[in-house]
Order: C-alpha cells, then structure tokens, then sequence
C-alpha cells in the first residue's frame, strides 16, 4: 500500500532528476563547443538572420502594443494621485528593465525555440544527426554552437530595438490621446532613465537568447520516433524556454536590485 | 598489420527487453567487398551503425584496422571516422541544403575544402551516379526517392573513405539503375582500394558486388564464406533466403487473414 503511493513519487523524482542531469551535461558540452574551433561563421550569421531579423516585426508589435496600453494603464492609477508627469517613467523603466526583454524572450521561444526543436527534431529522426558524424562534423559544433552564440548575440540588440519602440509607442498614446507635451514626455524619459536600467535589461535578454536556443536545440536533439516525437520536442522546447525565462528573470533582477 | 579492415567478436546490443545483436562476429577483409544479408529486422543497420560509432553496443569488441574503437574517446572516435563513408538506408540526405551541398559536404565541412572547388568535385560525383548538374541545385525535397539514395551514394563516396557502408544501396531503383549502382560500388572499391560493408535483400546485388557474403539470423552471423559458394552453402537458413521460398528454417511471424 504504502510502496504504491512512494513508487511513483520516486520514480518521478529519479526522471527528473536524470532529466535535469542529461540536460546540464548537455548545456556543458554544448558551451565548450561554443568556443573551440572549428567554427562556422556563415552558420553563425545565417541564424542572426534567421533569429534576429526575421522577429523584428513580432517583436516591434510587441513593444509598440505594450507601450502603449502601459500608458493607459498607469495612466488610470497615477491620476488618481496627480502624478501624471510620472507616466514616461513608469514606462520606460518597465519596459527595459523588464516587460521588453521577458517579452522578447517569450516571443522568441515561440518563434525561434519551436522552430529549432523542429528542425533539429527533424534531422533527428531522420537520421541526418547521424549523417552529419558519418561526415566528419561534430553536430554541436555545427547545429547546436551557431544558434547558441548568434540568439546570444542577438536578442540583447533586439530588446534595445524593442525598448525604443515601446517607448515611442507610449508617447503617441501620451500625446496624441492623453494630450502630453510631446517635448515633456521625450524629455522626462531620457532624464529619469539610469544605465542601469537599460544593462540589466540587455543582461537579461542575452540570458534569455541563451535559454531559447539552449532549450530549442536540447529538445530537437533529444525527439524520438517520428512526427509524434517532433511534435513534442516542440511543445517541450517552447513550454520548458517560457518558465526558465520567467525563473531567470527573477533571479536576475534578484541580483541586480538587491542591497 | 593484419590483413583485416573490421573485426568485430561478440558484438551485443539490446534495446530494452529486445536483443538484437546477440553475439556477432564478422572479418572484412582488407579492400573486400563484404555484403550482409537477412530477414527485415534482424539488425543489419544496427550492427553497420555500431560499428560507425552511431549506437554504442552494450558488449563486444570492434576493431578498424586492428584499433579496438568501443569505449574510445569522442575525440579519437572523430578521427576514425575520417575512414568511414556511410549510404544510409533513408538517405538522410540535409534538407536544408541543395543537392550539390549535400555531395560536398564532407569536403566542405569536414577537410575544409574551399566551396568552388568542392561543388566541382560534388558535380563530377553527381555524374557518376547518372545526375546532371542542373540535379545539383535542387533541394532533396524536390527528388524522387531513387534519386535521393544516388544523391546519397555520391555523398558517401565524395570524400573518397578508406570503408564504405552500404546500407540497402540499391532498394527502390529501377532493375538498369540497380545495376549501374551495384558497378559504380565495385569500381568504387576497386579505384579507391576501400572497403565494403553491404547490406543488401537484393541477390543481383549481392552477385555484383559481393567478393564475400555473411548472413545474420536471430542476432548472430549463422554464415559466412565466399560470395560464389553462396548457392552452395549447404545452410537451410541461406538456401532459404537466396531461394526467396516462404517455407523453411525461418518462419516469419505472420498470422493468415
Ligand atoms: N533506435 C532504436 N530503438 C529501439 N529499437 C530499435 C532501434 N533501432 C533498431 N531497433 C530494433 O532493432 C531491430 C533491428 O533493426 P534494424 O534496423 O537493424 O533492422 P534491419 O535488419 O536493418 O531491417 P531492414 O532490412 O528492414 O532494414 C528492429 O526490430 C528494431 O525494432
Ligand atoms: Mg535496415
């Protein structure tokens, strides 16, 4: 009785925790594939494209939608106190310390991450992986290093774009809806903002480039049995990114604002 | 040196309660064509692929050029497949590049060949397998299945390895076409003095290019000898299977409707 109820608690706890250790191995290996050669800088650039700027609408809609609902939000709550003047605060510390690079990441897990599990999912089953080593060519090295280091690179340069946007899409709601000077709500932006806002934004999006990709390629390079196993390396890769982008953020912003 | 390319004894792999391998040892020798046969399922692209390096066995020794390579480091197991080229039995052709790059891939990606000179190589290859250049800037997607498993050929023997895995060369071609493959095999061992390991259920096939043949039943190799002796082997399991006759040693596990 009592070995029925601890047997598959036990069970599930040993899954997990051979699950978490397959997958630290594999982050390990993957990092020091990063930076030992050979390397493939025409892959690298290829998926700066790929990820970079092929999301730049998704992730601009994103901002500029955020931005400006953000106004009419605070908007509600700072009239109530007559402190309108601290709505492009509001915003743009919100936006860049944290909605543009969560929401930039969560984004890309669903843009880039699905279609990486995808495709590495793919060349899984179909035995292309295997192909690859018969080649001579370390599938690290070759599908896992170039999504890794050009998400890396990318996402910090894409929330940077998208934090301009929403900011911008917070002065048309402020100025042609609330009827803010315009002058004004450009010029309490760029004096209340610190550095330290925008860094801990772009750590943060580099963090998260780093677990999209991780995650995408983890999930694609671990499918099994065909279309049904594709399928769930994409669920896998898209649900797993989200709550470790959300985990990461807290304990980022743990350690940059705590004193 | 000894005179064998591959040696593998006691070779063993299950895969959960299944025991697919039980037991294999197989000789190639040195610039041989060896060509394995049996019943679907009975673990030929297993045992090609454990000895690639691709599945790891649970017991066993496999020696290439009288190295043992089970257990060896990552680094040492790249090297040594420098020698290989493998034609898988789904192609596994890149669909993300064109065809051309499919064939050049070894020389572009792995001995770093400059891309001009290895797309020249890729079409000459390309050719021996009966496809024009304009084939070369398709995508895999866009070919028939025979095509893919050509495309597939000339990858394999683009980087011109020491070993050559066939693995089902010459299933899905036309009879004219299976037989300009099984020559492009023979003349591919021969010119590049490499070795062949064939899977085949193809007994034409096995005829062309087989100097030696094996057959694996229930996880081992039940026979093995000279390609020519193969009609007279005096085994009913081979008797069987060369003959094609459903009724014999080997049942297959099906039911009547
Ligand atoms: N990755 C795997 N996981 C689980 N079982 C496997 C795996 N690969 C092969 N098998 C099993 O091993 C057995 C042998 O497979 P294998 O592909 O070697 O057959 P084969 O002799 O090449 O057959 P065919 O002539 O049809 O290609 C099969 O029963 C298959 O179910
Ligand atoms: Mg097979």
């Amino acid at each position: 009785m009592v070995a029925r109820v601890l047997q598959p608690i036990g069970r599930t706890f040993l899954a997990s925790l051979e699950a978490s250790g397959r997958l630290a191995l594999f982050t390990l290996q993957s990092m020091l594939h990063c930076v030992a050669p050979p390397f493939y800088p025409r892959l690298i650039v290829k998926q700066m494209i790929e990820i970079g700027f092929y999301s730049l609408p998704v992730i601009g809609m994103t901002a500029v939608f955020t931005g400006m609902v953000l106004v009419l939000q605070t908007y509600v709550a700072v009239s109530r106190l007559n402190a309108e003047s601290t709505i492009p605060y509001v915003v743009v510390i919100s936006l860049t310390r944290e909605l543009g690079p969560v929401l930039a990441g969560l984004m890309l897990a669903g843009r880039v991450g699905a279609a990486m599990a995808a495709e590495i999912g793919t060349m899984r089953v179909t035995e292309q992986i295997d192909a690859l080593r018969t080649l001579s060519t370390n599938p690290f090295k070759y599908l896992i290093a170039p999504r890794l280091i050009a998400a890396v690179l990318v996402l910090p340069v894409l929330v940077a774009i998208a934090d301009i946007i929403g900011v911008f899409g917070g002065y048309l709601v402020s100025v042609y809806r609330l009827d803010f000077s315009p002058a004004i709500y450009l010029k309490n932006t760029v004096d209340f903002v610190e550095t330290i806002d925008i860094v801990s934004g772009l750590v943060k999006a580099a963090a998260f480039g780093f677990i999209v990709a991780l995650m995408g390629t983890y999930s694609g390079f671990q499918s099994r049995g065909g279309a049904q196993g594709v399928g769930k390396a994409t669920t896998d890769a898209v649900v797993s990114a989200s709550i470790l982008i959300l985990a990461a953020n807290f304990i980022i912003t743990g350690l940059f604002f705590t004193r | 040196m000894s005179d064998l390319k591959i040696k593998v004894r006691g070779l063993k792999k299950a895969f959960g309660p299944k025991q697919v391998l039980n037991g294999v040892d197989l000789d190639v020798p040195r610039g041989k064509s060896l060509v394995v046969i049996g019943g679907s399922g009975s673990g030929k692209s297993v045992l090609i692929k454990c000895i690639l390096g691709l599945i790891e066995p649970d017991a066993g020794s496999i020696e290439i050029d009288g190295q043992e390579v089970v257990g060896m480091k990552a680094a040492e197991r790249e090297d040594i497949m420098r020698k290989f080229g493998m034609l898988f039995q789904g192609s596994a052709l890149f669909d993300s590049l064109p065809v051309w790059e499919n064939v050049a891939f070894g020389l572009i990606a792995g001995r770093g060949m400059a891309r001009a000179a290895a797309k020249e190589v890729a079409l000459r290859k390309l050719a021996a397998v009966g496809l024009g250049p304009e084939v070369g800037e398709l995508y895999p997607a866009e070919l028939s299945g025979g095509m893919q498993k050509r495309v597939s050929l000339a990858r394999a023997i683009a980087v011109e390895p020491e070993i050559i895995f066939f693995d089902e060369p010459t299933t899905g071609l036309d009879p004219i076409m299976a037989q300009v493959i099984n020559e492009l095999i023979v003349k591919c061992v021969q010119s590049l003095g490499a070795t062949a390991l064939s899977i085949t259920h193809d007994m034409h096939s096995l005829r062309a290019i087989a100097d030696q043949a094996a057959m694996i039943y229930e996880g081992r190799i039940i026979w093995a000898g000279d390609a020519k002796t193969i009609d007279h082997s005096g085994n009913a399991h081979v008797e069987q299977f060369v003959l094609g006759r459903a009724e014999g040693p080997i049942r297959m596990p099906v039911r009547p409707l």
